[in-house]
């Protein structure tokens, strides 16, 4: 149970910086970043719909990304993701916080281990 | 494949989100519901498995606890239209600010559509303005529907009249005071002007003579001291005090409290202040307003011995009444004609011969209901501005089909707006509700624009009515007829203009207007004849106010330059009233020609006479005549008095005979000048000079005999509209009792104001007290005029409006048509049709509504013609000139407003346009 919860908060909390990393080189949909976040995790790390999205469109509000509508020849439209301005300071800032924040664990947990 | 839609729109219904934002969020998580699905069945899980998965992972109910935090203070963009889950009027605050957006996204739409509206609604209220003043209004008194004016009812005029109401003589006056039983009072009143000056040129009040009941009949109270009672007004009194008005005591006498008992001078005379009237009080006249009022006493003292009081045959009062409670106007009609017999049994006058008398025993008093107070200019207005509002009203129809116009071509091009309202949820109420708000928009400002343009207008007419000495005081007042008229305007206008575009917009089907291109979107056939009925009907009124227009301006074209007879220009008339010098009878003669003689000698003066009637002044005076030895017995003639030298100084030509001269005194024989129309009539033509008739006298005393020494050219007497009548002119230096007044008509070639001062000089050098009163000629005559004037000048511009309102509506929907078209038009050009055929097709269009509307606004303006022929003159209401007139210059016009979009059709290039498709 305690794992449970503890696994919980740290993918909550480490979301918003998958989702912003992988719009980082080019815009995204939701299908397809969700997707990639269960690939390379290899299925350790999923998000249902019901909070991916709303987890999305959260960071659309706050103003880190920017979702538009894009149609392609023969496809059916669909709603992509990019990365604005202010979402890219962000993911700087998370990146480094969040190495940090790994580095400081891994010292912790290593030197246990070591 | 399931459709997930449902689901996601199940899960985030209740959030309540704009409905674009729902509808984008619904599609997004659908779309991944489906790859999700899809990638399950194609890794091995049966169709239902996957559905299951795929729903779990949906988890409604925790989708929407995720979102709700996050629109829940989301504003909604646009209205939603909603309207049959929260009531019609919900939003309505809404739908105003959104139509005023709208309108501020659209400045020029919105500019042509207020002004146009507001021009419509303003020349609508001014003439109801008008109406309301001069119609409508009742007297600002107590219950002034219980008033009645008590009215002779005669069929031929006989006796003289002094004033404008001319209603009853003195003697009628007392013998009805003692006999009817109707009215809880009665009251006499005249009115007259009072010089306020002591000689030099007069300044003038307007007086009323009223009897002492006046002010307590009409239930007028004092602002200040008191007004007339029995004590004042009786007969044979003397000097008595005087009531004066509040605009006078304000604007006359400065307010002052101690106005009481100053003494105020009414032609050279005296009089004590006893009391101010109340302030909303001005009199029973419209039009008018009285200054001072005098007890009807005090009018012997006054004239002396003009007196109107002592004569038999001088009708100068009006009565009015107020009916007692059990009285209706019928029933009091019926007591006054069973009183009537007696009356004017009592007050027959002695002089009339056998004839007249038979026609005054005939007359019968009758109550007219007097609560709006009595008026000339009503008289003479009420039918003209009636006939102004209805002009004025189909100005307003016509502004009304060029806003419906307007609004139907912004209705098409909004149709994916309405649609995609629809889509998102829009009821079709809220969409009729939200164009009718903007509507609604528009005809308010347009008219609280065209209130302010009215009053304005409504002013200006005011003061185009009354000119110089003749001035017309109306007080324009908003009241609460005026207001509910132009509101009442404003809602009939967004009604016309506003519901049909309204509906036709709202009938739109979501569906179909999404998928189709912008320019495919015309709405039909049906629409377009709609469009295209207005046009020819804005057409057809617009030619009918044009063809009017035209009618009145001829009409008083035709008046202008209608010949008198004589010569209008370089004439001033200058009035000497020389009763302050009261000259005995017997040397005012002698006075009169050596004044004459000063007048002649001055400067730059050409010529001078003396007339007593100055040609179309509306003065006049007529008797009857005798030719002895034929059966031409008591025939009706116009006389006037002139001295030598009057047919010269005016340019009428004389055909045989002299002028008068000195030979013709007290003591020679009666001479006359008779006119050409005389002559004819009454002296069988051919030489006329030697012959003789009479003039009937009062009181069986044989005929005054005449010598015709004169025979002169036809000239106007009493107005430009009447033919030539018979005129008889006797010399002035044959009257014995020449009264105080001299009116003299010179000639000069100089400027007429440049010959005042002289003759000022003239007066003053004879005596100081002399009053002088100035007026051109021709300027009086124009001003007797100014009805025609009036209706020339507001019909001509209504016309005008009324046809650019209309062509600018051809040019929007020709251009409309020419947009609709373009790819119909590209085709037919890349099938070979030149571009003289696609500009000969545009213009054919044009000409074909023309056609009808020319067809059908001809028909309808000579049935309008037909039915003010009676104000009309010189013309026809099938007068060709003006018909024709009127036609080319619409047609003229309405070519060259379709010209420029059959130009643009003419240069739609075919290549692009198919590109374009």
């Amino acid at each position: 149970m305690v794992t449970q919860v503890f696994e919980r908060e740290l993918r909550k909390g480490s979301a918003g910086l998958l989702i912003l990393s992988l719009i980082e080189r080019r815009p995204r949909h939701g299908y397809e970043i969700s997707r990639l976040i269960e690939d390379r995790s290899d299925g350790a790390l999923k998000f249902n719909v019901a909070s991916f999205y709303p987890l999305l469109y959260r960071l659309e509000k706050r103003g880190f990304i920017e979702g538009h509508w894009v149609e392609k020849a023969g496809q059916r439209r669909r709603r992509y993701y990019r990365l604005t301005a202010q979402g890219r300071k962000t993911l700087k800032a998370q990146r480094s916080s969040w190495l940090d924040f790994v580095n400081a664990i891994n010292r912790i947990t290593g030197a246990e281990h070591a | 494949m399931p459709d997930w839609k449902n689901h996601v729109r199940a899960a985030v219904a209740h959030l309540n989100l704009d409905p674009g934002r729902e509808e984008s969020i619904v599609e997004e998580l659908a779309e991944h519901l489906d790859d999700q699905y899809v990638e399950l069945v194609r890794s091995g899980v049966s169709e239902a498995a996957a559905y299951r998965k795929v729903l779990e992972d949906l988890n409604k109910r925790k989708l929407g606890v995720e979102l709700r935090p996050l629109f829940q203070s989301e504003p909604l963009a646009i209205a939603p239209g909603a309207g049959h889950q929260r009531g019609f009027l919900t939003g309505l605050g809404k739908d105003l600010r959104l139509g005023v957006r709208l309108l501020r996204l659209n400045p020029a739409f919105a500019i042509v559509a207020i002004l146009s509206l507001a021009l419509g609604i303003g020349a609508n209220t001014a003439i109801f303005e008008l109406i309301d003043t001069v119609v409508l209004r009742t007297l600002p008194v107590p219950a002034p529907e219980r008033l009645a004016e008590l009215r002779l009812i005669h069929d031929g005029r006989i006796g003289s009249s002094v004033a404008r109401q001319h209603e009853v003589s003195s003697a009628m006056w007392e013998q009805l005071q003692r006999q009817q039983r109707s009215f809880s009072s009665v009251a006499a009143w005249s009115s007259e002007r009072f010089n306020l000056g002591n000689g030099g040129e007069a300044r003038y009040a307007d007086g009323l003579w009223v009897s002492d009941g006046f002010f307590d009949t009409l239930q007028v109270r004092p602002t200040l001291g008191r007004l007339f009672s029995t004590s004042d007004d009786y007969k044979g009194c003397n000097t008595q005090g005087i009531a004066i008005s509040y605009a006078f005591w304000q604007g006359e006498l400065g307010g002052r409290e101690d106005v009481l008992g100053r003494s105020l001078s009414l032609n050279g005379r005296s009089f004590p202040i006893i009391g101010v009237t109340s302030r909303i009080f001005s009199g029973l006249e419209v039009g008018r307003k009285f200054d001072v009022a005098l007890p009807l006493c005090m009018e012997p003292v006054m004239h002396a011995e003009d007196a109107w009081t002592n004569g038999s045959t001088t009708w100068w009062l009006a009565v009015i009444g107020r009916l007692r409670p059990e009285f209706t106007f019928e029933r009091a009609s019926a007591q006054l004609a069973s009183v009537s017999p007696g009356i004017f049994a009592a007050t027959l006058p002695m002089e009339y011969d056998e004839v007249a008398r038979r026609n005054y025993l005939r007359f019968r008093f009758r109550a007219l209901p007097a609560a709006t107070g009595v008026s000339d200019l009503r008289n003479d207005y009420e039918y003209p501005l009636w006939l102004l509002l209805a002009i004025s009203a189909v100005v307003l129809l016509i502004a009304c089909a060029n806003m419906a116009n307007l609004l139907l071509a912004r209705a098409s091009v909004r149709q994916h707006e309405m649609a995609l309202r629809m889509a998102i949820g829009a009821s079709r109420p809220r969409l009729v509700r939200q164009l009718l708000v903007e509507s609604l928009l528009l005809a308010t400002a347009g008219a609280v624009l065209g209130g302010v343009l009215a009053h304005a207008l409504c002013k200006a007419l005011i003061a185009a009515i009354g000119t110089g000495q003749d001035r017309v005081f109306l007080s324009l007042s908003v009241d609460w007829r005026l207001l509910a008229f132009t509101a009442g305007l404003a809602a009939l206008t967004c009604l016309v203009f506003g519901v049909a575009p309204a509906f036709h917009a709202a009938n739109t089907e979501p569906g179909a207007v999404v998928k189709t291109s912008a320019r495919g979107l015309t709405g039909g056939r049906q629409r377009l004849l709609f469009r295209r009925g207005l046009i020819v009907s804005q057409m057809a009124f617009s030619l009918v106010l044009v063809i009017t227009a035209l009618f009145f301006v001829r009409t008083f074209r035709n008046l202008v330059s209608v010949d008198t007879g004589f010569r209008q220009d370089h004439i001033l008339v200058a009035d000497f009233d020389l009763s302050p010098l009261k000259l005995p009878v017997q040397s005012r003669l002698e006075y009169k020609r050596d004044l004459m003689a000063q007048v002649r000698t001055t400067p730059g003066v050409v010529s001078a006479a003396e007339t007593a009637i100055v040609p179309l002044s509306g003065n006049g005076w007529n008797d009857f005549i005798d030719i002895p030895g034929t059966d031409l017995q008591r025939k009706l003639a116009n006389f006037s008095e002139v001295s030598s030298d009057y047919f010269r100084t005016l340019g009428v030509p004389m055909l045989a005979g002299r002028d008068f001269n000195g030979s013709d005194t007290l003591k020679s024989p009666g001479v006359a000048i008779v006119n050409l129309a005389f002559a004819n009539a009454y002296l069988g033509g051919g030489d006329s000079l030697g012959k003789a008739f009479g003039v009937r006298q009062d009181g069986g005393k044989p005929d005054k005999p005449y010598r015709v020494i004169g025979v002169v050219g036809n000239t106007k007497y009493g107005n430009l509209r009447e033919p030539f009548g018979p005129i008889v002119f006797v010399a002035g230096s044959q009257d014995a009792a020449t009264d105080l007044d001299s009116t003299v008509m010179i000639r000069s070639n100089e400027d007429l104001a440049s010959l005042i001062p002289s003759l000022r000089m003239v007066a003053a050098k004879n005596n100081p007290r002399i009053v002088l009163n100035f007026s051109v000629l021709r300027t009086s005559i124009r001003r007797g005029l100014r009805r025609e004037s009036l209706m020339a000048a507001l019909s001509g511009a209504y016309g005008a409006l009324a046809a650019v309102l209309s062509i600018v509506g051809l040019y929007g929907i020709l251009s409309y048509t020419v947009t609709r078209r373009t790819s119909e038009i590209g085709i037919r050009m890349a099938l070979g049709a030149s571009r003289n055929r696609i500009l000969g097709m545009i213009v054919q269009d044009a000409l074909t509504m023309l056609g009808v509307g020319v067809a059908l606004g001809t028909v309808l303006a000579i049935a309008a013609g037909r039915a003010v022929q009676t104000i009309l003159f010189g013309l026809k209401p099938t007068d060709p000139l003006s018909l024709g007139l009127a036609i080319t210059g619409m047609t003229v016009v309405a070519l060259a407003a379709s010209l420029i979009p059959a130009l643009r059709a003419a240069a739609v290039q075919p290549i692009q346009t198919l590109r374009e498709e």
